[in-house]
C-alpha cells in the first residue's frame, strides 16, 4: 500500500472496527485502568477465565461434523466459509474461513495480533497471550519451540506450517480425530474440540481427559 | 482454576436474570465478558461494593423495563454498561462527557489502525 492516494482516506480499506458499545466499554476501561482502579493483567485472568463461555463457539461443532461426515469435510476442504455457513454459522463481518488441515505429516497453527480478525464467533475467545506481538513473531521463527512451551511436543519429522489471517481470511485448523472415538456422536465428538486445537496451539482432547 | 467472581455472579444472579448456564455467566460477544469483568475488577478493588452494584444493575433494568425495552433480557449487558456508568458517575470517577470522547477516540483509532497492528487509544488520529 503505497500512497499515490493517501489523502483519500476513504479509499483505504478500514480494517479494524468496534460498534458504538465495544466502544464505550473499551472507554471505560481505559479511564479507570489511567486512575489506577483496574489493573489491565486482573482483567485479563477474569476474562480467560471465561474462556470457553464467550460466543456461540461454533467451531467445535464443524470440527466434529467433517471428522463424522467424509461429505462436508470434503466440502469444508473446497469452501470453509459456505461449509461454516451450512450450520446456520455466518460471521458478523462476512469473514472468509478457510480451513486447514492436520496430518499425521503435518500440523497447522494459526499466528494473528489480534486486530478485528479473530473469529471468535467460530472460536471462542482469543487466548490472552494471543495478541502479543512477542508471540506472533516467535511463532513465526520458531512454531516447535512454542508449542513445546504449551505442552505440544510434535515428532521432529512432523511439518509445521504457519498461518498469519490476514484482514479477509482466517483459517481454522482441523485437529486430527482422535483415536479411540469410533463410533462417537458429533456431540461428543465436539467435547473433544477446543479453542486451542482449532488455533493449532494444542491437540483435540483424548477421549480419557473428557470420561465423565 | 479460581473463579473470582462466583460469589459476585451468585448473587448478582439473585437479583437480576444474568444470562448464564450451569457453571455461571455466559456471553454472546466479547465486549460482555470485558464489561463483566470490568464490574468484577472494580468491586475487587473496593470501588464500589457487590450490593451497590447490584442496586444500580437493578436500577437500569427496571428503568429499562418499565420504557417498553428489556423483555427477553437480549440487552442485559448493555443495561449492564450503562449501570456502570452512571455508577462510576454517581462516584465522580468519570463523566458522561468524559466517556463520551473517550468512546469516540476508541472508534477512531479503531478505524485507524491496520489489519496486523493491535488497536491501540494512541492510533486516534485526533488525539
Amino acid at each position: 500500500m503505497s500512497g499515490h492516494d493517501h489523502h483519500h482516506h476513504h479509499d483505504h480499506e478500514h480494517d479494524n472496527h468496534f460498534t458504538p458499545i465495544e466502544a464505550r466499554v473499551r472507554a471505560l476501561e481505559s479511564l479507570m485502568v489511567e486512575k489506577g482502579y483496574v489493573d489491565p493483567a486482573a482483567l485479563d485472568v477474569i476474562i480467560d477465565t471465561y474462556e470457553t463461555k464467550v460466543g456461540p463457539r461454533n467451531g467445535a461443532r464443524v470440527v466434529a461434523k467433517a471428522w463424522s461426515d467424509p461429505a462436508y469435510a470434503a466440502r469444508l476442504k473446497q469452501d470453509a466459509t459456505a461449509a461454516i455457513a451450512e450450520l446456520g454459522y455466518t460471521g458478523r463481518q462476512g469473514e472468509h474461513m478457510v480451513s486447514v488441515w492436520n496430518t499425521p505429516d503435518e500440523h497447522n497453527m494459526v499466528v494473528c495480533t489480534l486486530c478485528s480478525c479473530y473469529p471468535w464467533s467460530v472460536l471462542g475467545l482469543p487466548p490472552v497471550w494471543y495478541k502479543s506481538p512477542p508471540y506472533r513473531s516467535r511463532a513465526v521463527i520458531d512454531p516447535r519451540g512454542v508449542l513445546a512451551e504449551f505442552g505440544v511436543t510434535l515428532p521432529e519429522a512432523k511439518r509445521i506450517r504457519v498461518w498469519d489471517s490476514t484482514a479477509e481470511i482466517r483459517y481454522l485448523v482441523i485437529p486430527e480425530r482422535p483415536a479411540g472415538t469410533e463410533g462417537w456422536s458429533e456431540e461428543r465428538l465436539a467435547d473433544l474440540v477446543t479453542r486451542d486445537a482449532m488455533i493449532g496451539t494444542g491437540l483435540a482432547r483424548q477421549p480419557a481427559e473428557v470420561a465423565a | 482454576m479460581s473463579r473470582p467472581d462466583v460469589e459476585l455472579a451468585l448473587a448478582l444472579a439473585a437479583n437480576t436474570p444474568i444470562p448464564r448456564d450451569a457453571d455461571g455467566p455466559v456471553f454472546a460477544e466479547p465486549w460482555q465478558a470485558q464489561a463483566f469483568a470490568l464490574v468484577v475488577a472494580l468491586q475487587n478493588k473496593g470501588v464500589f461494593t457487590a450490593q451497590e452494584w447490584a442496586e444500580a444493575l437493578g436500577a437500569e433494568i427496571r428503568e429499562a423495563v418499565a420504557a417498553g425495552g428489556c423483555k427477553d433480557g437480549s440487552d442485559y449487558y448493555e443495561r449492564w454498561c450503562e449501570a456502570l456508568e452512571h455508577l462510576l458517575i454517581a462516584k465522580g470517577l468519570a463523566s458522561h462527557d468524559g466517556v463520551d470522547a473517550r468512546a469516540a477516540a476508541w472508534e477512531r483509532a479503531a478505524e485507524a489502525t491496520p489489519h496486523g497492528k493491535p488497536i491501540l487509544l494512541e492510533n486516534d488520529p485526533e488525539r
